[in-house]
C-alpha cells in the first residue's frame, strides 16, 4: 500500500520511508561519520521529525537525546565540540533560533565552536501548528551574529551537498532547512560551496534572489515569464551570511528589478542582506522584497499558506508580474 | 549523605592530604585573595566577595585534584573546569598565570583595553579557560557535553563545573540536571558554592532554592556538603569522587561557604557582590588575608 501522501502530511514515520529528502540529514550524517569524520547527532524529542532517528539506529553511541531542553542542548553542542567532535543539533527552527539565541551566540560563536545547528520546518512550514511553531524572523536573528554561517538550501540535495562540504567548513553553521517533503530544485550531485550563489540567470527585466524553499517556486515562476517574453533571472542565495555580494551587484547593476523572495518577514532576512549591499553598492536596480510582511502568519496547512502568502510559483510569479507593470 | 572533613569518604586506599599539603592550599586560597584585591584595584570595580566564597574550591580544583600539565592548557587528557558564576574570573586568573598557561605579565592589564582578561572568562583569549562564561546558567549544559564528548571518543577526564548558588534560579541549570543523570555522566561534578548572597540580597529571599540538596538529589545526582573553606574536607571529598571510577550518577558537591570570607566587614555586609575597595580599606583586607594565615 503505498496511497501518495498529501503535500500537508505530517505523517513523519510514513515521510521517513516515502519522502527522500526528509532521510537526508541522516543519510548524509551516516555516510560522512562512516568516512571517518568525528560527527555525533542530537536532537530535542525530534528524532522523527528531523529523521535523525536513522542516525540513531546507525551510531547510537554518537547519538544523543536531549528530550525537550533546547537550550541545554545547544550548550551542551557547544561543550561537546571543544572535545574534538562535530555535533549536528537538529530541531525546529523557531525553538533553535529564537528560543536558544543567546546559547546560540553565547556558546557556540562567541566561543567559536564547529556545532551545526540544524533549524527544521522554517518559515510557515509548520502550517496550523501557529506562530509558535513558524520561524519567520531566524535569518534576520542568527545572521546578526558575528561569526556564524547561516545558509538556507532549497532541496535534499542541496542540503546534502552543503552537510558534506560542512566538515571542511571551520566555523559553526546555522542550516535552515524546511520539512524534508519539498519539491526537489537540484539533481543529486550538486555542487556546494559556502557564500557561492548558484546563478540560473541573470534577467534585464527581474532577477529573483531566492533562498530555501522559495527557489522552486522562483524558478518555475521565472520559466513563465520568460515564457511570454520577458527577460528574469534567478539567484540561488543559499548562504545569507557571507552574503555573496558579487552575485547581488552583477544582478543589481543589470536588471531594472531585483526581487527578493523568502519564507521569512521581510525585515533583516535575505531581503534586507540584499537591500544592505545594494544600498552601499550602487546600481540602478529598484528592490522588491517579497515575504512575509512585518505580521504574524495565519493558521492554515502549509500549501495554503504558501498560496495565501505567494510564496508558490503562481504567487511568486504575480508578484514579478505586478513589477513589471 | 553528608560528607566532612575528618573521615574519608568513601574509603578508598587513599589517606587524603598531608598536613603540608592543607598547608600549601590555604596558602594558594590566600594567594587567590590577594591577587582578587590587586587586579581589582586596577579595574576600580570588582567581584571579591564572589571570589572569597570560593577561594578554597579554587585552591583545591587546580593543586590537588584536577589532572592538569603545567604550561599546557590545551593538554586534551586534562579535567576541565568550568564556572556557571563567571564573575569570579578575577580568582581564576591568576591560578592560570602561576600555572604557566600565560605570562604573568598579562595580569598587570586586568580589563585594560585589549586585554584578554575582562570580568568573565573568555576561551578564545585566555589560555586555560575551558569554557566562556558570563550568561549564567550555561555552563552545566556546556559540561554535560564535555562529559559525553569525552565518552564518545573514551577519554576518561572529568568535568568540575563551580556554579554559583544564585545560578540554581536558571531554568537551564535543571535542564542539565535532568540530561547529566539521563546519560549517566559519572565523569560530571558540579560544586555549588552556597555562599547565600546574590546581587540583589539573599538568595532565598530573592527566589528560594532550597531544599538544594534534596533538589539535586531528586534529579538524580549523588549530593555531598562540605564545608567549603575547610580545604582539608573539600580535597578529600573531591579525591574520593574522582577516584569512584564506577559511580554512574553524576555528584553535586554543596559547598557551604561565606560571602567575602577572609574580609570581616564582606563577611557581615551582603552589599560587597559588587564594590571597589578605597586604599586604605585595600590595605585593612590584605592584612585581614595574611593575619589569617597565622
Amino acid at each position: 500500500m503505498s496511497a501518495a501522501l498529501h503535500p500537508d502530511s505530517w505523517q513523519y514515520r510514513e515521510l521517513n520511508k516515502r519522502a527522500p529528502s526528509l532521510a537526508t540529514l541522516a543519510d548524509t550524517l551516516i555516510e560522512l561519520a562512516e568516512a571517518g569524520h568525528p560527527i555525533v547527532a542530537g536532537t530535542a524529542d525530534l528524532q522523527h521529525s528531523n529523521g535523525l532517528a536513522g542516525f540513531a539506529r546507525r551510531f547510537p553511541e554518537r547519538f544523543t537525546q536531549f528530550g525537550i531542553s533546547e537550550q541545554n542542548m545547544v550548550s551542551a553542542a557547544a561543550g561537546m565540540a571543544t572535545t574534538g567532535v562535530m555535533p549536528y543539533v537538529a530541531t525546529f527552527a523557531s525553538f533553535l533560533a529564537l528560543l536558544c539565541c543567546e546559547q546560540i551566540r553565547m556558546d557556540v560563536a562567541y566561543c567559536a565552536q564547529p556545532v551545526r545547528l540544524i533549524g527544521h520546518h522554517t518559515g510557515i512550514s509548520l502550517g496550523f501548528y501557529g506562530t509558535s511553531h513558524h520561524a519567520t524572523e531566524d535569518i534576520a536573528i542568527m545572521r546578526s551574529i558575528a561569526d556564524l554561517t547561516v545558509v538556507s538550501t532549497a532541496d535534499g540535495p542541496q542540503f546534502a551537498a552543503a552537510l558534506r562540504a560542512s566538515v571542511h567548513h571551520p566555523e559553526p553553521i546555522y542550516f535552515r532547512i524546511s520539512r524534508g517533503h519539498d519539491p526537489v530544485v537540484y539533481a543529486e550531485d550538486v555542487p556546494f560551496e559556502f557564500g557561492k550563489a548558484i546563478i540560473h540567470g541573470i534577467g534585464n527585466d527581474i532577477t529573483i534572489i531566492a533562498c530555501g524553499m522559495a527557489v522552486h517556486s522562483a524558478k518555475q515562476a521565472m520559466e513563465a515569464l520568460n515564457g511570454r517574453g520577458h527577460s528574469v533571472g534567478l539567484i540561488d542565495m543559499h548562504t545569507i551570511k557571507p552574503l555573496d555580494r558579487d552575485a547581488v551587484m552583477a544582478a543589481a547593476r543589470k536588471s531594472r528589478i531585483i526581487l527578493t523572495v523568502e519564507e521569512h518577514t521581510i525585515l533583516g532576512g535575505l531581503g534586507g542582506a540584499v537591500a544592505e549591499v545594494m544600498a552601499e553598492e550602487g546600481g540602478g536596480a529598484r528592490l522588491v522584497r517579497h515575504g512575509i510582511k512585518d505580521e504574524y502568519s495565519l493558521i492554515a496547512p502549509p500549501t495554503h499558506l504558501y498560496r495565501h502568502y505567494k510564496l508558490d510559483a503562481a504567487g511568486v510569479e504575480s508578484v514579478a508580474q505586478s513589477c513589471l507593470s | 549523605m553528608a560528607s566532612s572533613g575528618a573521615r574519608r569518604w568513601p574509603s578508598n586506599g587513599d589517606d587524603g592530604i598531608s598536613d603540608e599539603q592543607a598547608a600549601h592550599l590555604r596558602e594558594r586560597a590566600r594567594f587567590v585573595r590577594l591577587e582578587t584585591i590587586r587586579l581589582i584595584s586596577i579595574a576600580k570595580v570588582g567581584h571579591y566577595s564572589s571570589v572569597f566564597s570560593c577561594a578554597e574550591i579554587f585552591s583545591v580544583l587546580y593543586y590537588d585534584t584536577m589532572r592538569i600539565r603545567r604550561g599546557e592548557p590545551g593538554w586534551p587528557e586534562r579535567d576541565r573546569f568550568l564556572m556557571g558564576k563567571g564573575h569570579a574570573a578575577v580568582g581564576q586568573f591568576p591560578i592560570l598565570a602561576d600555572l604557566d598557561f600565560f605570562d604573568r605579565s598579562w595580569l598587570d592589564d586586568y580589563t585594560r583595553l585589549g586585554s584578554p582578561l575582562g570580568d568573565h572568562p573568555d576561551m578564545r583569549k585566555v589560555p586555560g579557560v575551558d569554557f566562556s562564561s558570563g550568561s549564567i546558567g550555561h555552563a552545566l549544559s556546556n559540561g554535560v557535553g564535555m562529559a559525553l564528548g569525552g565518552r564518545f571518543q573514551n577519554q576518561d577526564f572529568n568535568v568540575f563545573v563551580l556554579l554559583g548558588d544564585g545560578e540554581m534560579q536558571e531554568g537551564q541549570v535543571w535542564e542539565a540536571a535532568i540530561s547529566g543523570a539521563t546519560h549517566r555522566l559519572g565523569r560530571l561534578v558540579a560544586i555549588v558554592d552556597r555562599n547565600g548572597y546574590q546581587l540583589d540580597g539573599k538568595v532565598d529571599d530573592v527566589a528560594a532554592v532550597e531544599p538544594l540538596d534534596e533538589k539535586w538529589r531528586a534529579f538524580g545526582w549523588e549530593v555531598h556538603e562540605v564545608d567549603g573553606h575547610d580545604v582539608i574536607a573539600l580535597a578529600n571529598l573531591l579525591r574520593a569522587i574522582k577516584a569512584d571510577t564506577k559511580r554512574e550518577k553524576p555528584c553535586c558537591v554543596i559547598a557551604r561557604t561565606m560571602k567575602g570570607k577572609g574580609i570581616d566587614y564582606m563577611e557581615t555586609e551582603p552589599g560587597w557582590h559588587l564594590g571597589y575597595l578605597a586604599p586604605e580599606d585595600e590595605a585593612r583586607a590584605r592584612d585581614m588575608i595574611l593575619e589569617g594565615a597565622k
